[in-house]
Order: structure tokens, then C-alpha cells, then sequence
């Protein structure tokens, strides 16, 4: 496939590490913000490619990961309603709530549909005029324009039986909240070449020029992620702190502007949980005020006790890059993508299932 | 989740501009894709798709920049050329 596999070539993906191993004289922690980095990362072994000196540690960019056990306790009441089709990407049935998760509602006889898009949530609403269709809104902001355009479209057709269950967050607050951490050990980052895309890479130079910390924003084939940590080693090593674009096949400095209006139409910028990482301010997106009438949590009256489950999970501390999924006691033993413990487990994106499944991934 | 993927436009059906929609290849596999967000977007053209919303039309010449800086590291490595 053009655009794919000219990207995957080992001859070139060995250049680059070549040129990786002739930059490095000193030790170098990267981190990559995305999980779909994170899945190439361990699917390509790329971490096998590259010099001792250099270390990765997989980010929060995994959005099912971080929505909160509350959220989940919500969906899980909301589908379990009669007069309910909850609707959801398939990642998120099998994440753990307080009690249970939505795989189980739908086992007992919940209407739960898997959708492709939110737009299919919207079809499911027109097509079922009795019922109430609930879509879980999730993601970062590369999924905020089209969570937001099925907003958009739901007011302006006058859909009144859809609302949205928004758990939006978004990464520059996230990467500020790393950095601050007395534990943080990133010193470059890879930033989401996905999230660029939407959003461009302004909000990136503040954070480069205070932490004075190389941001590259970076693709997802193995020759991006290798070139992503070349530009971002050679800026650690000529002491630079600059936000270089690697992605520049997709991204734009200014994002993609159409997508952004309607992003700021829908939505307004809210403090917002993340799961394991706690409460960060400014994080998330809300509905703003002419379509709260599509909040699923004004719609439905849902007080839900949400209390984390008590096991061995560390996967807080994995989102945040302080430890690797294979420090965890329960790693590949009472936690498999099977029976997972923590988010991190469930998600393709997770790093935990990223290195259950690619288990050559070194510690 | 935020796994979005190259694909061909191979047609374009435009009425409402938020509907904008076109037939992708991704692969041989074809998907209708909401094309609002790429209104400069072509036949022919190759779009990063995501939750059935193109994102951004890929730019070919910066697509080649890879590639460009491979050669680059790689002039810088080969021995000079001997002088005649």
C-alpha cells in the first residue's frame, strides 16, 4: 500500500539506526506520547534496533486507557437502561469498571452496538426513533472532529433521541503534568503525529522553550518512529530544544483549520480525570452551553460510587512513563489481555498490550 | 484509537459540504469516508482517514523527505570520492 510499506523497508529502517548509534555519545530517555506509536514500537521491535543509550517510555496517548473508572460506571448503567442502544468503539467493552464492564451488560441482554464512527451512532438514532441512542465519545483530539461533526449534525437535524457520553481529553496539559512530576526521566518527546495533524504544533513551542525539551511530532511506521528519534536525539546531543516536525507528509504547522472550527463550535476546554494519572486542569473537552441538551450525564440521572479495583495494577504509573508494563507483578499472570486488570491490558494501544502480544520488547 | 490510515480517493460525492463524502481505497478495500474536513481534497488524491473522517490529504513531495534525509546520512558516511 502507497504511504505504508515504502515506511517498513528493514534495509532503511537500519540506516536510521546507523545514524541513531554514530549521534549517541551520551544516555538519552525519549518518550512516546501515542499508543499507536507504542504498538508500532513493540510490533517492529524497533527498541531492539537502537543503541543501549537510548530508552523509551510509552505515554498517556491511549484514550481508552485513561478514561475514568467513573465514566466507565456511567456507561455501564446508562446501556443497562431498557430503551438504551449504547453505542461504542469495541475497545471499550472490555475495560474495567468498579463492578463490571460493558461486555457484561451486553451479555445479560443490553443493547450495545460496536460502531465505526460516530456518524453510525447518528444513523442508529434516525433509524430507531423510540429509543434513546447513547455513543461513548471518547478520545483524543484526533477523534474530536468527528465526535464533534456528530454533535454538530444532531442539533442541526433536530436528532433529539442521541446524547453523547464525552470523555475527550487532549495531550499538551498531559505532557506539562509529566514534566512537572518530581519522577519524570523524559527528557525528548515524540508527539502524536495524528493529534498534529488536527491541531497543528503551536501549542508544543511554549512547552519546548519552558522545559527546554526537543518535540518532534512523529508518524507511526517503523522509518518515522526511527527518524522521530534520530531528529530528537541530535537536538539532545547539539543541545537544542526545538519542535521539529518529522510527520510533515500529514501535518501542517497550523493543523487542519475546518476540523479545529468545528472542534471549538461543539466543545469547550474542562478540567478532566485521566485513569491512573488523577485529575488534570484545562485536559479536556466539555460540550459547551447550546448542546449540553446531548449530554448523556444531564439526560440520564447516573450517581454512580466509582472506587478503582484493588489489585496489583500499575498501569497508572506505565501512562505516565515511570514504570514499563513488564515491572508489574501481574504482567502476563493474573493480568492478560484476556482477563486485564488494568486499561492498559485492554486497548491495542495499551503499552501492556502492546508488550503482551510483541513480548520481544526488552525491559 | 487514534489509528488512522492512508487511503485513495477513487470518487467524490458532494452536496452538503459537511457531507461531503468519497469512495477511499484503502488497499483495495473501499470505505465511504466523510470528506468535510478536507475540502481541497481530489480524485486520486491520497487521505489519512480516522473514525470515518478524512483528516488530511497526504503532500507527496513531503512524503519523499524521509527518504531525502536517509540519502543525505548516507552521503555523509561514503568515503570522498578520490580525486582525479
Amino acid at each position: 500500500m502507497k504511504f505504508v510499506d515504502e515506511y517498513r523497508k528493514s534495509k532503511q529502517a537500519n540506516q536510521f539506526a546507523d545514524a541513531i548509534r554514530r549521534c549517541v555519545t551520551r544516555s538519552w530517555t525519549l518518550m512516546e506520547i501515542c499508543g499507536g506509536q507504542t504498538h508500532s514500537i513493540a510490533k517492529y521491535s524497533l527498541q531492539d534496533l537502537l543503541p543501549e543509550k537510548i530508552s523509551l517510555l510509552h505515554g498517556p496517548g491511549c484514550p481508552v486507557c485513561v478514561t475514568p473508572v467513573t465514566l466507565i460506571d456511567k456507561a455501564v448503567h446508562i446501556a443497562a437502561l431498557p430503551d438504551v442502544i449504547f453505542c461504542s468503539f469495541g475497545d471499550m467493552l472490555r475495560v474495567p469498571g468498579s463492578r463490571e464492564d460493558l461486555l457484561t451488560v451486553k451479555s445479560k441482554g443490553g443493547d450495545l452496538r460496536i460502531v465505526y464512527s460516530p456518524m453510525d451512532a447518528l444513523k442508529i438514532a434516525q433509524d430507531n426513533p423510540q429509543k434513546e441512542v447513547v455513543f461513548f465519545a471518547i478520545g483524543f483530539e484526533t477523534t474530536a472532529p468527528a465526535n464533534a461533526m456528530a454533535i454538530y449534525k444532531a442539533k442541526s437535524d433536530g436528532i433529539k433521541n442521541i446524547s453523547f457520553l464525552v470523555s475527550q481529553v487532549i495531550v499538551p496539559p498531559a505532557i506539562r503534568t509529566i514534566l512537572d512530576s518530581p519522577e519524570n526521566r523524559v527528557q525528548g518527546f515524540l508527539a502524536a503525529g495524528h493529534v498534529c495533524t488536527v491541531m497543528g504544533y503551536r501549542e508544543y513551542e511554549p512547552i519546548s522553550k519552558d522545559y527546554c525539551i526537543p518535540i518532534v511530532v512523529t508518524g507511526f511506521e517503523p522509518l518515522d518512529i526511527l527518524q522521530g528519534i534520530y531528529l530528537c536525539v541530535k537536538q539532545l546531543e547539539e543541545g537544542r530544544a526545538e519542535v521539529e516536525n518529522q510527520y510533515s507528509r500529514s501535518v501542517r504547522k497550523e493543523g487542519n483549520l475546518p476540523a479545529q472550527k468545528i472542534i471549538q463550535e461543539v466543545f469547550q476546554i474542562v478540567p478532566r480525570h485521566w485513569r491512573g494519572i488523577g485529575e488534570i486542569a484545562q485536559s479536556g473537552l466539555g460540550l459547551r452551553e447550546p448542546y449540553t441538551q446531548f449530554d448523556a450525564e444531564n439526560k440520564f440521572s447516573c450517581e454512580v460510587h466509582s472506587q478503582e479495583r484493588s489489585t496489583e495494577c500499575i498501569s497508572g504509573l506505565v501512562l505516565q512513563g515511570i514504570k514499563k508494563p513488564n515491572e508489574c507483578q501481574a504482567f502476563g499472570k493474573s493480568c492478560t489481555p484476556e482477563s486485564p486488570l488494568g486499561a492498559t491490558m485492554v486497548s491495542t494501544e495499551g503499552a501492556c498490550a502492546a508488550y503482551h502480544r510483541y513480548q520481544s520488547v526488552r525491559s | 484509537m487514534c489509528l488512522a490510515v492512508p487511503g485513495k480517493i477513487t470518487s467524490i460525492s458532494a452536496d452538503d459540504p459537511l457531507m461531503r463524502t468519497g469512495q477511499v481505497s484503502f488497499g483495495g478495500i473501499f470505505k465511504e469516508v466523510n470528506l468535510a474536513y478536507v475540502p481541497e481534497a481530489k480524485i486520486n488524491d491520497y487521505v489519512i482517514t480516522h473514525v470515518g473522517f478524512a483528516i488530511s490529504v497526504l503532500n507527496e513531495e513531503e512524503a519523499h523527505r524521509v527518504f531525502d534525509t536517509l540519502n543525505q546520512l548516507n552521503a555523509l558516511d561514503e568515503p570522498e570520492n578520490p580525486t582525479p
